[in-house]
């Protein structure tokens, strides 16, 4: 058995289109559901949008951090860690401390939380 | 004494002008603590607009409360929880909401924790200038959060369109949120590194105002005004940092020159042509106080060295001699953190402490270095060391080099008005 990380690339969208979407939040559930049932899921999870992304390289032992997803075409995700970690500050010292960061960049992107998508789903069905 | 006697305007007057200085003076401290109450920057802002907002309408009304800053945190808090009532979408609101309704069930929570509240300010410092954040972004959210700037006003500083700001501090807040970006002050050993970020920001929003005060004034010298607030807000909450002290005292001795750098005309003015009636005697003062306090914790850094160059420069212009003294301080300052423009101030003032030829001799590895080959103050600062080593054919050429390099027509003229002098003698 090997593992597949599978990696969704979307655009963002206005807010119409957005609500469009988080409508069809029951078929997201089913699919979950239907994975964990099957005992195929690891781990998944949806991340917040590109701006929220940090990205941390060490270049001769000083960490420097930056603002924004890590964007040149040329380099390849080839890894990840999914870790937990108590904030932002804590997560980029992981960060600092994968070797490849010392050579290539470490893109840190918070996970969301998804019972909050729920709440705001329910809010929004509510409303209607 | 009684109230209907009063003439209405005044009454209103009065109240206006008591939540503009509470807006002033409480306003950051209150909305670092609700924050910290509520863990939302977003939210404890509105909930802080929304009691300002209250504010303006009661205190006509029923009076000034005898402690503003204790009414607005109150009325923040509450607004708060009004608006977490109404926001469905969050997860933990039922936690938060828990965590607001107890602190309101204490009695006089604001005065018994004086200490936290400072804390507070420092956390929000912090977390405005989070190395995560885009450096603009620092700048603009420290300036309103801790400035209590617009939007607008920020925008307008900046020279950026109004969209474009709102844009820019809506996507650092909600990062803040999305990515946990902790509030507090950093560790011990993060602390460091993370306080030059803080400092930074501070001495990038002061030049920014400082740079611009030919032509632009009204809308700029505010962003001096701040980052002086800034600056000794930091002194009162971290009075042992030697670095906070000596950008202090940096920025109040450049701002003590402020209406002197510039003729009537909005020409720049440099140093030993100002006139000393027009510096301001009380911010010198000030400034030479913070760069004691600095120096009195023996740990030199760039800004107290700076500071110190700065305060000899101005002894100097009224008629003291300083350079040699200016020349040791750029030393140390090219030791602790070396960069060519350190090096030519510190080889303009070898020239003058010890004779022209001991500053060419010091110029020599900058000129070599094909990096500078295209930088106008090394020439310029080369022809004045040649011209006074007695040297005019090879100073001409310098000079020539320099003009060709001038992007900027005032300083154009000047370098040829040195070059005819120099052919003529």
């Amino acid at each position: 058995m090997s593992q597949y990380m599978l990696l969704l690339y979307n655009n963002e969208v206005d807010g119409a289109e957005q609500s469009a979407r988080e409508a069809q939040f029951p078929l997201w559930r089913e699919l979950n559901e239907s994975l964990q049932s099957s005992g195929l899921l690891v781990a998944s999870g949806r991340l917040h949008d590109a701006p929220s992304a940090t990205t941390v390289r060490v270049r001769d032992d000083e960490a420097t951090i930056t603002d924004g997803p890590f964007a040149v075409t040329k380099e390849v995700l080839v890894g990840y860690y999914l870790i937990d970690s108590r904030d932002l500050d804590e997560a980029l010292e992981v960060a600092a401390r994968v070797p490849l960061a010392r050579y290539g960049s470490v893109e840190v992107r918070p996970v969301m939380d998804v019972s909050e998508l729920q709440a705001r789903h329910e809010a929004a069905v509510g409303q209607a | 004494m009684s109230v209907s006697s009063e003439r209405r305007p005044a009454r209103e007057d009065r109240a206006a002008a008591a939540v503009a200085a509470t807006f002033r003076e409480e306003r950051a401290a209150v909305l670092a603590t609700l924050i910290r109450h509520v863990r939302d920057f977003q939210l404890a802002e509105d909930a802080v607009q929304d009691a300002f907002a209250a504010a303006i309408v009661s205190w006509p009304r029923d009076g000034i409360p005898a402690n503003p800053g204790a009414w607005i945190t109150v009325t923040a808090r509450r607004r708060a929880i009004d608006r977490l009532r109404r926001d469905r979408s969050l997860s933990d609101r039922a936690e938060r909401l828990a965590a607001l309704l107890r602190l309101e069930e204490q009695e006089e929570p604001v005065l018994s924790e004086e200490g936290s509240i400072e804390d507070d300010r420092l956390r929000l410092i912090f977390t405005c200038c989070h190395p995560a954040l885009d450096p603009p972004a620092r700048v603009a959210l420290t300036l309103r959060a801790l400035g209590g700037l617009s939007t607008g006003e920020i925008a307008r500083a900046f020279l950026v369109a109004e969209p474009t700001m709102g844009k820019r501090i809506v996507r650092a807040k909600r990062k803040i949120a999305d990515a946990h970006i902790p509030y507090r002050v950093p560790p011990d050993e993060e602390l460091p590194s993370r306080l030059r970020g803080v400092l930074r920001v501070v001495y990038l929003i002061f030049n920014e105002g400082y740079a611009a005060s030919e032509g632009e004034q009204l809308v700029r010298e505010p962003l001096c005004d701040e980052a002086l607030r800034l600056g000794a807000l930091l002194s009162q909450l971290m009075p042992d940092e030697p670095e906070v002290w000596g950008l202090l005292a940096l920025m109040l001795l450049h701002d003590a020159r402020r209406t002197a750098r510039s003729d009537e005309r909005g020409r720049y003015v440099a140093l030993d042509d100002q006139q000393r009636e027009l510096w301001d005697e009380r911010k010198i003062q000030a400034g030479l106080r913070a760069l004691e306090r600095s120096v009195r914790l023996r740990r030199p850094g760039e800004y107290q060295l700076q500071a110190a160059i700065t305060a000899l420069h101005m002894q100097r212009a009224a008629g003291e001699p300083g350079w040699a003294q200016i020349a040791e301080l750029y030393g140390a300052l090219a030791r602790l953190s070396p960069s060519p423009v350190v090096e030519l101030n510190r080889a303009a003032a070898v020239g003058f402490a010890a004779g022209a030829d001991a500053g060419l001799e010091l110029l020599e590895p900058l000129l070599e270095d094909p990096a500078l080959a295209r930088y106008q103050p090394l020439h310029a600062a080369h022809a004045e060391l040649l011209r006074r080593a007695g040297e005019p054919a090879a100073a001409a050429g310098a000079y020539e080099r320099a003009i060709a390099l001038s992007a900027n027509a005032v300083e154009r003229a000047e370098l040829e008005r040195r070059l005819q002098t120099l052919r003529a003698g």
